[in-house]
C-alpha cells in the first residue's frame, strides 16, 4: 500500500514540480501517491497547511519565513525542505499607464529593470497602485526593493494592494490598480484580454530570485522524516525533468488541464520558453531562464535566501532585523534537502548560504560532484546580501 | 461605543448570504453587513470598522484581508485571522466546515464563540449542498455518456436497447473499468472516426 500525501497547490506554472512529481511517476517511483488539492488563496492554502487538511504545500517563499517572524496570524511553524522555482513573475501595466509609459520614451526593451522603474516612476499618474498576489511575497518584495533602490520610498509613496492572480485583469479594469506584479500566467492572461501590458521580468531586478518553495509544517518534519525524504525526492527529479527542455510541450499539456491550471497549453507556453508577448499588439521578449526549476541548484534552499527575505520584511515592518534574521535562516532547511538527496545523483552545493547577488555570470562552485555551476544571481543595481555567518 | 458587535459577511450569492445572516440573528444580537464585491473588500472594511469578517474560505479574495493584518495607521484597526488552538478547537472546525473568520483587536474570544457556532453550521450545510450538487452533475454527465454509447450500439449493431446495455457491461467487466469510462473510450473514439 502506497503512502498518500495531501499536498495543496495554487494554479500556477510554478506548481509544476508537484502535479509532475505526481502525473509522470516520481512519486510513484519513491512509494508515494500525491493527493493534489488546488487551493483558493495563499491564506486558504496556509491555514489548511497549518490545520493539517494537507501534509505539505506550494508555498510563497516568504510565507514560512513571515510565520517565522510572527507576522500574518498565528499559523503553525513551517520548514522549506525544498526550493520548487526561481524567477517567473512579472510585472505589467493597465493600457493607460503603457501609453504613458510611451510618452516619457519608454520603449518596453524588457531587459533593464533600472530603465523601466525610472520610466514608470516618471509616468505614474500620482501615488502609484500595484497589485501583488500577497502580502508576503517575492512579489511584494522584490517590487519594494526595485522602487526603494531607484530613490522612490516604499512602501510609503507607493500603495502594494493585495489581489489574488486571478483577479489581477478584474482590478486593471476596475482602475484599482495601475500595475501589477504576478507569476504565470496571470500576466499574459492580462494581455490575452487586452487589459494590461507587460514591463519587466521579475528576473531583471533579481536574476536568481527564490520564489516558491515546498513548505511542510515543522512538527510533521520532524513526525515524519521517512515521507519527508521521499517528497524531496520525488519532487526534485520532477524539477530535474522539468529542466529538460524537450518536457516543455508535455508540461503545457498537463497542466492546462481542468483540474490542475485549466488554461490553455499556449499561454502556459509563454512562461515555459521564455518567448512572452508583452502587449495585446503581439510584440515578443525572449527572457532566458525566465522560470527555471533545475539549472544552478535551483531546488537547494539557501539559509542565505531565507536570511534575504527576513531582512527585506524587517525593515518595512520595522522588526528587529537580527532578530529576524536568525528566525528565518532555521526555516530554509538546507539540512533536510541535503539529508534526503544524499544517496541520489544531485550535484548539491558544499555551503549552506551564499552572498546573495555576487555572481554576475555562471560560475562553477564546491559540491559534491564537482560539477555544479550556479546561475548568474545579480541584483539589477549592483548590490550583494552577506549572510550572517559571512 | 455600542456594546452590539458588528459582524461583515463577505458574500458574493445573495440566498446564501441570506441565510448566514438568518443564522446569525438566532445566535444574538449583532449588527450585521454583507459585502458581495471583492475589489471593494478593503475599502468598505475601513468604512464599517467590523468587530469580525466571516468569509468563504473558497473566496480568492480572502487574501485581501491578509493584508488588512498589517495596516498599522493611527485610525486603523488591526485585523487578524482568528486563530485558536484549544481543546474545542474552533478554528479547526471553522476551517473544515469552509469559513475563516478575521477578528479586529480588541476583541474577546469567548464573545465570538455564539457567532462562530452559527457560521459554522451554515457552512457546514453548504458544504454538503456543494458536495451533493458537483455529485449530481457529475453521475447526470456520466447518465449523458453512457445513453450516447448505449446509442451508439444500438445503431451499428442493430440490437435494442437492453442488448446495448449489456454489451457496454460486458465490455467493462471483461476490460475491468467502470462502465462511464468504457462508455467515454467508445464516444471519443468514433467522434475521432466521423
Amino acid at each position: 500500500m502506497k503512502a498518500a500525501l495531501k499536498v495543496g497547490f495554487i494554479p500556477l506554472v510554478d506548481a509544476a514540480p508537484l502535479i509532475v512529481a505526481q502525473e509522470m511517476g516520481f512519486a510513484a517511483e519513491e512509494g508515494i501517491t500525491l493527493d493534489l488539492r488546488r487551493a483558493p488563496s495563499w491564506s486558504a492554502l496556509r491555514d489548511m497547511l497549518s490545520f493539517g487538511h494537507v501534509d505539505a504545500a506550494h508555498m510563497l517563499a516568504p510565507v514560512p519565513v513571515a510565520t517565522a517572524m510572527g507576522l500574518g496570524g498565528g499559523s503553525a511553524p513551517m520548514a522549506a525542505i525544498s526550493v520548487l522555482s526561481m524567477n517567473g513573475n512579472v510585472i505589467g501595466v493597465s493600457r493607460d499607464l503603457a501609453d504613458r509609459l510611451r510618452g516619457v520614451g519608454h520603449r518596453f526593451g524588457f531587459d533593464d529593470a533600472r530603465e523601466a522603474g525610472q520610466a514608470l516612476i516618471a509616468a505614474a499618474p500620482g501615488r502609484l497602485r500595484i497589485g501583488v498576489p500577497f502580502p508576503f511575497s517575492m512579489h511584494a518584495e522584490l517590487v519594494y526593493y526595485w522602487l526603494s533602490s531607484l530613490g522612490l520610498p516604499a512602501p510609503q509613496s507607493v500603495d502594494i494592494r493585495t489581489v489574488p492572480p486571478p483577479l489581477m485583469s478584474d482590478a486593471l479594469k476596475a482602475g484599482e490598480i495601475d500595475a501589477f506584479c504576478v507569476g504565470e500566467p496571470w500576466g499574459s492572461r492580462s494581455v490575452e484580454e487586452g487589459l494590461g501590458e507587460l514591463l519587466l521580468p521579475t528576473r531583471a531586478i533579481w536574476a536568481f530570485a527564490p520564489e516558491k518553495v515546498l513548505a511542510v509544517r515543522d512538527d510533521w518534519a520532524r513526525a515524519e522524516p521517512a515521507l519527508r525524504d521521499r517528497l524531496i525526492r520525488a519532487v526534485w527529479r520532477a524539477g530535474r525533468w522539468l529542466g529538460d527542455p524537450a518536457s516543455r510541450s508535455l508540461t503545457g499539456e498537463l497542466l492546462s488541464r481542468p483540474e490542475f491550471l485549466d488554461i490553455p497549453a499556449e499561454t502556459l507556453d509563454r512562461a515555459l520558453s521564455g518567448d512572452l508577448v508583452i502587449s495585446p499588439s503581439g510584440e515578443m521578449r525572449q527572457v532566458p531562464g525566465f522560470v527555471e526549476f533545475f539549472k544552478g541548484a535551483a531546488t537547494f534552499p539557501w539559509r542565505s535566501q531565507a536570511e534575504w527575505i527576513g531582512q527585506q520584511l524587517a525593515g518595512r515592518t520595522g522588526l528587529d532585523r537580527g532578530t529576524a534574521i536568525r528566525a528565518a535562516r532555521e526555516v530554509f532547511r538546507s539540512d533536510l534537502h541535503r539529508e534526503a538527496l544524499r544517496a541520489t545523483t544531485a550535484d548539491l552545493p558544499g555551503a549552506s548560504s551564499k552572498i546573495e547577488g555576487a555572481l554576475p555570470v555562471p560560475t562553477a562552485v564546491s559540491s559534491k560532484v564537482g560539477k555544479l555551476i550556479l546561475e548568474p544571481d545579480s541584483f539589477f543595481d549592483g548590490r550583494v546580501f552577506e549572510p550572517s555567518e559571512f | 461605543m455600542s456594546d452590539t458587535l458588528s459582524i461583515i459577511v463577505v458574500e458574493a450569492d445573495r440566498d446564501r448570504a441570506l441565510q448566514i445572516v438568518e443564522s446569525l440573528r438566532e445566535a444574538g444580537d449583532f449588527d450585521i453587513s454583507v459585502i458581495s464585491e471583492p475589489t471593494t473588500l478593503a475599502r468598505q472594511i475601513q468604512a464599517i470598522q467590523p468587530d469580525v469578517v466571516l468569509i468563504d474560505m473558497a473566496n480568492p479574495s480572502r487574501d485581501m484581508l491578509e493584508e488588512m493584518a498589517l495596516a498599522s495607521g493611527p485610525h486603523e484597526r488591526a485585523v487578524a485571522m482568528f486563530v485558536d488552538r484549544s481543546a474545542d478547537g474552533m478554528s479547526a472546525a471553522a476551517i473544515e466546515a469552509g469559513v475563516s473568520a478575521y477578528v479586529v483587536d480588541g476583541m474577546r474570544p469567548d464573545r465570538l464563540k455564539p457567532i462562530l457556532d452559527a457560521a459554522i453550521a451554515r457552512f457546514r450545510m453548504f458544504q454538503r449542498m456543494r458536495t451533493e450538487l458537483a455529485e449530481t452533475k457529475r453521475a447526470l454527465e456520466e447518465r449523458k455518456v453512457i445513453d450516447r454509447a448505449k446509442g451508439m450500439i444500438m445503431k451499428a449493431r442493430g440490437v435494442d436497447e437492453d442488448q446495448a446495455y449489456a454489451i457496454l457491461r460486458k465490455a467493462a467487466m471483461d476490460q475491468g473499468k467502470r462502465l462511464h469510462d468504457v462508455a467515454n473510450a467508445l464516444v471519443t473514439a468514433a467522434g475521432l472516426l466521423s
